[in-house]
């Protein structure tokens, strides 16, 4: 194969791409700017955090199913950790998006990495909601009969059945948390690219 | 010590205490998290950060 052939190789050109894009110092900083070392800027990092707790205990909770979660001291345990690491995780994400809120985080180029962060927001507070309705107990079956009329209500009833266990569940453990884990790896990925959002400038005082 | 004297120091098959405002009703619960993570965002904003004036003095 000649230097030019290699050159024209879409695995050649979509790799200089990448690098171009997010070359390997971007991805993995060694350093910040001084403007990060607020704690303002540790709730990102502890939703992470959280919703790999998150995945980890469900991923636990799904091997050994309802019985187990429901009857045993140590299933007991890692629902209750499966639930407290989402309370986390919703607790850090709106301290996370009030933050970025007023930072304005979506300027200088950042609309898209503000909009993967909206859309991830949405996709995990339905996640949570199936989860609610999966949990196979007089709660989940509460829940689910009242939340029948309010999907009811939109339309969506037909194709979006809360009372279907089976439908519910998978959303909640296949559907959704991979919507979740996609959206938030493309959301940490474009921080990397564009960086930190910084600060607002003081404005420049005029002596008169 | 078994869970259950844990699960005696809150009452949770209790029906749930809400606050009333107006046409605004609200689980004390839900409020007391509310209020929690407000706290949390003004302490972030305030609260000095470790290390934060070592490195203002190294640039």
């Amino acid at each position: 194969m000649t230097y030019t052939e290699i050159e024209r190789q879409w695995t050649t050109r979509l790799r200089r791409r990448f690098v171009r894009l997010l070359p390997p110092e971007k991805l993995l900083p060694d350093t910040q700017p001084t403007y990060v070392s607020s704690w303002i800027y540790v709730f990102g990092v502890t939703t992470l955090a959280a919703l790999a707790v998150v995945i980890a205990s469900g991923c636990l909770l799904a091997l050994r199913g309802p019985q187990w979660w429901h009857t045993s001291s140590v299933g007991h345990f890692v629902n209750s950790l499966h639930l407290w690491s989402v309370e986390i995780f919703f607790f850090a994400m709106v301290v996370h998006l009030w933050g970025k809120y007023f930072m304005a985080a979506w300027r200088g180029g950042r609309a898209l990495t503000w909009m993967t962060g909206v859309v991830t927001f949405l996709t995990s507070i339905a996640a949570a909601f199936t989860g609610y309705v999966s949990q196979s107990n007089f709660d989940s079956q509460w829940i689910s009969t009242q939340a029948k009329d309010g999907i009811n209500a939109t339309g969506a009833g037909a194709y979006f059945n809360v009372l279907n266990l089976g439908q519910m569940l998978m959303w909640h453990i296949v559907l959704l948390p991979l919507a979740a884990i996609v959206l938030t790896g493309l959301h940490v990925i474009l921080v990397r690219v564009k960086g930190v959002v910084p600060p607002f400038e003081e404005p420049v005082k005029v002596s008169q | 010590m078994s869970l259950t004297h844990f699960a005696a120091l809150l009452p949770l098959d209790t029906l749930g205490h809400y606050l009333h405002w107006h046409f605004i009703q609200i689980s004390v619960a839900n409020f007391v998290v509310i209020v929690l993570m407000v706290f949390t965002f003004i302490a972030a904003i305030f609260a000095p950060f470790p290390g934060r004036r070592r490195r203002k003095e190294n640039q």
